[in-house]
């Protein structure tokens, strides 16, 4: 496939939103500011698992400063019933429940009551008035215990099991008998959590005129809207969001916490109500990604060939259903295509937050446990674990055992490509000192491409300059690459367009930034509300010339011997029928998902345990890389967060479910010292379900990092972990063990 | 966080009548524990004592015998500061070990040891130098060894209405030599998992002082006596080392918290202690 010629897409040009970001003038949630503002702070449970006897408010209404309190009772008792809202289907009272809990308390931090006080300390105050009284009930904490006969039940009925999905094709245990080797190995993962460093905020104004008015971080302004509505029982259009700035979401600002006990709180005071998160709230009151158990069995014949996998996968939902295991069994095998597979899931309830979504929700867990029973059988085989990989590699055609059959995609040129880079053949290094061993690993991961629908308007000025609206929150850089594919279409330079995000009052609706869809789907949305603009201007010159075939080609409008650039004609548009203005909706299917890969050098202290990471090389399908600065983030970035998960991350909770490092201090996230400086090479397979042929970026870069770290720490130490996070404990006991 | 007064008296004299019959009063140098302890309504207090305009508390000098190291001066200023890095190398480098450069301009030395955490970086460092600190109260001034400071977690040895006014370090001999050794599993903003302080003089081949000291192992940094008895009299050698290491892990008392396992701790105590000896031995 030869590769088009682009002006714009491909290009690096510096971001719109960048000038207010580094001088600090971007307006996140929490600086939102209005007059009349009132403060509010909320109570929330001591205990993981309770029954609210009662909560009693007298006392805190009665503290000076007080304006509002409120708790679950104070939502309009609507009858139950399912509704997706963009985040997946879900009872109305569960979305209610975790915003305030009535009845029972399901994890420590579940929300309970909320003050509003002309100042936070007042708030703050008051807030500690509040009287609850728990009878304490039993706590469970991980799936397996969850899953156990007479475990404490969450929502009642007989199990804690939600949901158990089922894939199969073949004959997997059949199969099992032809080979010539097979591995089985059972791995755990702790809960960790997306860590954005924006804790989550919202401002609400229930205006006179019964309009909701919504100012918060999200990443789906929709979303908020629409559960807002639904759990205030008010039209769509009586709710108007406008998100600001967002500081991180990695799928963890889908959910929606604050924003109707803010409208709660702003209806009965009449006045503009803010809530803001600490650390703890964010660690103990919003959806962290779940812990997991899995068992994972591939079977290969002497040449490499898998030709049979089982995987058994049980993920923590957290304390409603709804969890990530469907994710996690679409993608434990995604990368190979093994003929023969069984495969089954368990969602989970546990005395935990409710889990949420974090970039690529479900599959680095899966990958951990398959990426590492993958490197043992290449140990086993004396085969080279790339060359296995390839061997098996998914290609177009490769059906996956939940069903669909995979479109053109770039599993096989990652593959190829962490082959060629020249880290792969790099010595190692000597060790920096005498207990230290070094070691390198690889691992591959898949992720999906959501589409969802997405709206995009284009208003073009006289000067030849254009302003661009859309609906999705931008995290990554997304203003400026979807702007990049209405400037190519237009034959304008992007810094010619001014992109905006919008509230929703203003755009269609559109989907979460999420899914790594929002340069796929709503860059498709530009590139088509740009061709909108340009069939129109095309008639405005037909128009003027008196014409009917005008073309257009490099930024010029051209009929005959007539040409004029489009700023000329923009000029014109006041005198052939007063303004243009493009707009488009899409809803793509069908989307292609993006392969990616880590090569890993790490050096492990066999004295204290620690892993020191030393080289990195991330690989990445980008379909067409739109902004090439911006790929390389995506994929830096969920290289970081991998690593953390692989090496420290974890909620460390005692036997009563209380989370005891909810703080950034004791969670150990990576800090810039942790991490080496992360090598990234672009793989380009256009997506041919995009006019651009691009692939979302943003989530398949976290798949491979923990499985690629654990097999270089095996190969450093020649003993394997099967836990997450391998911290300097775990790694010393592994060691220990060993001698 | 709940209001409170706050006062900056400019001499020690100010400063004892200002704590005077006020048990609740909490004294500010750096602020790096305090007012994250404020704010975060872990601890609350009436009245805030600002100790750093007291010039007795923000100064370092040399004296007859050894250096003199105010409670308040900042980390930043210790660990520049040229008499303390050519006589006192090991208190300059921890000094720089503590926070980041934002930190590090406000925590002080005198700070750390007052907030008598378990997981205190300079104290066992403080322990092995043999510092003593210099104390002033209602009943004036008096003064107390280093090992003797910390009493339990977030509890020191000051009474009702004393502060914390210096630090004295005693002159190192030669052959004298002192080093700190901490684990954390980031290379950042943690705290020590655990930390290892040792401290030795070698005459002619022969160890003629030895001390050892460890953090986050026990309820206060742990002194460990026997690492003295152990080493003193012998020649460096890896079995010495070896044999003081194994003391220093029998010592440790670690408790399993977030931080890291109690068997994990103990078995950091022994690696960190043959590290941080030969250091300073060979």
């Amino acid at each position: 496939m030869s590769t088009p010629s682009y002006n714009v897409i491909g290009t690096r040009p510096p971001r719109h939103d960048g000038a207010d970001k580094v001088t600090g003038r971007a307006i996140y949630a929490a600086d939102f500011q209005m007059n009349g503002l009132l403060h509010g702070a909320m109570v929330r449970s001591t205990h993981a698992h309770a029954i609210l006897k009662r909560v009693d408010t007298t006392k805190a209404a009665a503290f000076p400063g007080v304006v509002a309190v409120v708790t679950a009772d104070d939502f309009p008792q609507t009858p139950d019933r399912i509704v997706d809202l963009g985040e997946g289907e879900t009872p109305v009272s569960h979305l209610r429940g975790n915003v305030l809990a009535k009845g029972k308390v399901l994890y420590q931090g579940h929300a309970i009551a909320a003050v509003a006080a002309t100042s936070l300390q007042a708030a703050e105050q008051a807030a500690k008035l509040i009287e609850v009284e728990y009878e304490p009930l039993p706590c469970v904490l991980t799936a397996v215990e969850a899953m156990a006969d007479g475990a404490p039940l969450l929502h009642g009925g007989d199990t804690n099991v939600t949901a158990h999905v089922h894939h199969a094709m073949g004959d997997s245990d059949a199969a099992f008998a032809g080979a010539a080797v097979l591995i089985e190995r059972e791995f755990t993962t702790a809960t960790v959590h997306q860590g954005y460093i924006e804790p989550h905020a919202a401002t609400v104004l229930w205006n006179n005129d019964g309009r909701v008015n919504v100012w918060c971080s999200t990443q789906g302004s929709f979303v908020v809207r629409d559960v807002v509505s639904c759990l205030l029982d008010l039209p769509v259009s009586q709710v108007r969001v406008t998100p600001t700035e967002i500081g991180g979401g990695f799928g963890g600002k889908i959910p929606v916490y604050l924003e109707p006990v803010a409208a709660l709180l702003s209806k009965k005071s009449g006045r503009p109500v803010k809530l803001v998160m600490s650390r703890r709230d964010v660690f103990e009151g919003s959806g962290p990604t779940p812990g997991s158990m899995m068992r994972v069995k591939i079977g290969a014949d002497a040449d490499g060939k898998f030709i049979a996998a089982q995987a058994f996968l049980a993920y923590e939902a957290g304390a409603y259903a709804g969890g990530m295991v469907g994710a996690g069994a679409m993608c434990v095998f995604a990368a190979y295509d093994i003929a023969n597979q069984t495969i089954d899931g368990y969602d989970v309830l546990v005395n935990k937050p409710s889990t949420a979504a974090y970039r690529a929700p479900g599959a680095p867990n899966a990958a951990f446990a398959t990426e590492s029973v993958v490197d043992e059988i290449a140990r086993e085989l004396k085969m080279d674990p790339l060359e296995l990989r390839l061997r098996n590699a998914s290609r177009e055609g490769t059906r996956r055992a939940d069903g669909p059959k995979f479109r053109r995609v770039g599993c096989v040129e990652v593959i190829e490509a962490m082959q060629a880079h020249p880290h792969y053949s790099a010595p190692l290094g000597e060790p920096s000192h005498a207990e230290a061993k070094r070691g390198r690993g690889v691992a591959i991961g898949y992720w999906f491409n959501i589409g969802l629908p997405s709206s995009c308007v284009i208003s073009v000025n006289a000067d030849g300059t254009a302003n661009l609206i859309e609906g999705s929150t931008d995290i990554g850089g997304t203003r400026t690459s979807i702007a990049m594919q209405a400037a190519e279409v237009m034959g304008i330079p992007v810094d010619q367009i001014q992109p905006t995000v919008v509230d929703t009052d203003t755009i269609g609706y559109t989907g979460v930034t999420g899914g790594s869809r929002t340069t796929y789907a709503t860059g498709w949305a530009a590139h088509d509300a740009a061709q909108d603009v340009i069939r129109q201007m095309k008639l405005r010159a037909a128009k003027l010339w008196q014409t009917e075939a005008v073309d257009f080609a490099d930024g010029v409008f051209r009929a005959g011997e007539r040409a004029m650039t489009f700023a000329e004609l923009a000029g014109k548009m006041s005198e052939t029928g007063g303004p243009v203005v493009g707009q488009a909706s899409v809803n793509p299917r069908g989307a292609g998902g993006s392969f990616a890969g880590v090569i890993v050098d790490v050096e492990v202290d066999t004295g204290t345990g620690k892993t020191t990471v030393l080289r990195f090389t991330a690989v990445q399908d980008a379909g067409r890389a739109i902004h090439p600065s911006y790929v390389e983030g995506q994929m830096q970035g969920g290289s970081v967060q991998g690593i953390g998960w692989a090496l420290n991350e974890e909620y460390w909770m005692n036997p009563e479910g209380r989370m005891m490092n909810a703080s950034l201090l004791d969670y150990r996230m990576p800090t810039i010292l942790d991490v080496p400086m992360i090598d990234t090479q672009i793989v380009e397979v256009p997506n041919p379900a995009h006019p651009f042929g691009v692939r979302g970026v943003g989530e398949a870069n976290i798949v491979s990092p923990p499985a690629g770290i654990a097999n270089a720490i095996r190969d450093a130490i020649g003993v394997r972990l099967y836990h997450l996070p391998m911290n300097p404990p775990a790694v010393a006991a592994a060691i220990g063990g060993q001698k | 966080m709940k209001p409170f007064d706050y006062v900056a008296p400019t001499t020690l004299d100010e400063a004892v009548h200002a704590l005077a019959g006020n048990p609740a009063a909490r004294v500010l140098a750096g602020g790096t524990d305090l007012l994250a302890q404020l704010k975060g309504g872990r601890r609350e207090t009436p009245l805030v004592v600002d100790v750093k305009r007291i010039p007795d508390l923000l100064s370092i000098r040399m004296e007859e015998g050894g250096l003199r190291l105010g409670a308040a001066v900042p980390c930043i200023r210790i660990a520049t500061n040229p008499d303390v890095r050519a006589q006192y190398p090991a208190l300059a480098e921890v000094a720089s070990l503590i926070g980041g450069t934002a930190i590090q301009g406000r925590a002080s030395i005198g700070g750390n040891l007052c907030n008598a955490a378990p997981s205190a970086d300079a104290v066992p460092l403080l322990i092995v130098l043999s510092a003593v600190a210099r104390v002033a109260g209602p009943a004036g001034i008096r003064e107390i060894a280093v090992e003797d400071f910390c009493v339990a977690p977030g509890k020191n040895a000051l009474g009702e209405g004393e502060f914390l006014v210096d630090l004295f370090l005693p002159k190192p001999a030669a052959g004298f030599k002192a080093h700190y050794l901490r684990f954390i599993p980031r290379n950042e903003m943690d705290i020590a998992v655990v930390g290892v302080g040792v401290s030795a003089t070698v005459t002619d081949g022969q160890i003629t002082t030895a001390r050892l000291a460890l953090a986050s192992v026990a309820p206060t940094p742990l002194f460990v006596r026997e690492v003295t008895e152990a080493l003193v009299g012998k020649a460096p050698s890896a079995e010495a080392i070896a044999g003081a290491a194994a003391l220093a892990e029998a010592a440790a008392k670690p408790i399993s918290d977030m931080r890291a396992p109690a068997e994990y701790r103990r078995h950091l105590c022994g690696v960190l202690s043959r590290r941080a000896l030969t250091a300073v031995l060979q």
